[in-house]
């Protein structure tokens, strides 16, 4: 008789390779926390670049987020680990799952930034030039704090995404979440238990995130129509609870 | 203190700005009126090179403005309160007055927000000082831009269109401040349709068309007899 893929005897046995599956989580963490910080500053620096004057370098960031945003990771990944070391180049999977998934989603942390920034008012920059700030202080003081404000949900959501795409690194063997996965299933023919598993451990790691940014939004709507109605009504209610006036628009 | 030679400014094809000359004494108060699209609001803008002349020079107080510059000279001598007043939302009143003599003078903490309550007592504000803009009203939120641009003492301070942005009952406001303000040696310039305020504070008044300055003298002379029949068109519509 054949045995269903999820009868409890076979999630008995994959439980007792509890461990592969926790060095698997473990490492998903770890790469995805360093790609994770590689792609906001990729994506910082390239976000106010692709907003400043100069055209040569708004032309090369372009090329950049393009050039990463329209080829499959997968792809991508294969270049690493296949092409590169031909040109000397050679990483060992965890170098190119941080890399790779990091330079890919700051593609699209940068086109994040170069809309949040893009979206505050011409007024404040001219603002803060009038009052003689450079172009970098005006950034760092008066933009980008305010841009920051307005980009936090999506950048949230780019962070549940990067999460997501750590999983490609298994067809690498990364040693991954996924990988692990993987191999369960295709070397003990766990394939029921080893993938519910691992679809609710990407889960758990990303459905907080996503309820965040989903907060996060509305939180920022609440307040975006909160002024209007202060400024109207009660302003000297706003001044007797400063503090609830702390996190701005 | 402040002298256009020759200015001349294209937004691609437009010629918005034809070879303007004028010179601003140290202490005037100069009123700039003339129909919308006239350039008032790009000349005034070339006086701190938030618009670069496309020819001609800009200078202050003997000094050419350059693109290279420009930071500087803004921070030491001119200031401006602009149409949709530019307060920082993300920070409190306090802090937007605060912001350019902590950062850019070297003020202390404590002394550049003694100063601000100062300047903040002068446009009568005082108790706002730990609100975000977002909630107050337009005219209140102009007469914070004016303390932030008092607050760094420069010998300038440029108007573009102050009041255009206010409803109706918080304009006279805003005026009154001005013309507290115009009885210091501050120099003023003012882009602006209240006739009223130009006839009590402005030593001079220029009307502008297409881009020249087509009328000058003062505010009598556009009141009783303006010379050409754009001004007095103008006029008769302004003034009700």
């Amino acid at each position: 008789m054949k045995t269903s893929p999820f009868s409890l005897d076979k999630w008995l046995r994959f439980f007792t390779n509890w461990e592969a599956m926790a060095e698997g989580f473990t490492r998903t963490l770890v790469i995805a926390l360093l790609s994770l910080t590689l792609a906001l500053a990729v994506g910082v620096v390239l976000g106010i670049l692709s907003s400043s004057n100069n055209k040569a370098l708004r032309r090369a960031v372009r090329c950049y987020v393009e050039l990463f945003q329209n080829i499959p990771l997968v792809i991508q990944i294969y270049f690493f680990y296949y092409v590169l070391p031909y040109a000397g180049v050679v990483m060992d999977q965890f170098a190119i799952g941080v890399l790779g998934v990091g330079l890919y989603t700051g593609a699209y942390i940068s086109e994040v930034v170069r809309t949040g920034i893009q979206s505050i008012p011409t007024g404040q920059m001219e603002a803060a030039k009038s009052q003689g700030f450079t172009y970098v202080q005006a950034m760092r003081l008066i933009i980008l704090p305010q841009a920051f404000r307005l980009i936090l949900p999506p950048l949230t959501n780019q962070a549940v995404n990067l999460i997501k795409n750590t999983s490609v690194l298994a067809i690498i063997a990364g040693g991954d979440l996924m990988y692990q996965a993987d191999s369960l299933a295709a070397s003990k023919l766990f394939y029921g238990p080893a993938y519910v598993t691992t679809g609710l451990l990407y889960f758990i790691l990303c459905f907080p995130l996503s309820t965040m940014a989903r907060k996060l939004e509305q939180r920022m709507h609440r307040k975006a129509a909160a002024p209007v109605a202060v400024s109207k009504k009660a302003p000297a209610q706003a001044l007797a609870a400063p503090q609830t006036q702390m996190g701005g628009i | 203190m402040i002298r256009l030679v020759d200015v001349n400014k294209y937004f691609g094809d437009l010629h918005v700005l034809k070879n303007i000359n004028l010179e601003v004494k140290e202490g005037e108060k100069l009123v700039v009126i003339g129909p919308s699209g006239s350039g008032k609001s790009t000349m005034i803008r070339c006086m701190n090179f938030l618009e670069e002349p496309t020819s001609g020079h800009v200078y202050i107080d003997g000094v050419e403005l350059t693109h290279k510059n420009k930071t500087e000279m803004n921070r030491k001598n001119i200031a401006m309160v602009f149409q949709q007043f530019n307060l920082y939302p993300h920070m409190t009143v306090l802090e937007n007055v605060t912001l350019a003599p902590i950062r850019l003078q070297g003020l202390k903490k404590e002394e550049a927000q003694q100063q601000a309550f100062r300047y903040l007592d002068i446009v009568g504000l005082r108790e706002k000082a730990h609100v975000y803009p977002a909630t107050l009203s337009g005219g209140q939120q102009q007469r914070v831009a004016i303390a932030r641009a008092l607050a760094t003492h420069q010998k300038i301070i440029l108007f573009d269109e102050p009041t255009s942005a206010l409803d109706p009952e918080t304009v006279q406001e805003v005026l009154d401040v001005m013309i507290r303000l115009s009885r210091e040696n501050i120099t003023m310039v003012v882009v602006t349709h209240e006739m009223g305020f130009a006839r009590q504070v402005a030593d001079r008044v220029i009307f502008m068309d297409q881009g020249t300055i087509l009328e000058e003298g003062a505010p009598e002379h556009f009141f009783e007899n303006p010379t050409h029949e754009r001004t007095k068109a103008f006029l008769s519509k302004i003034l009700r």
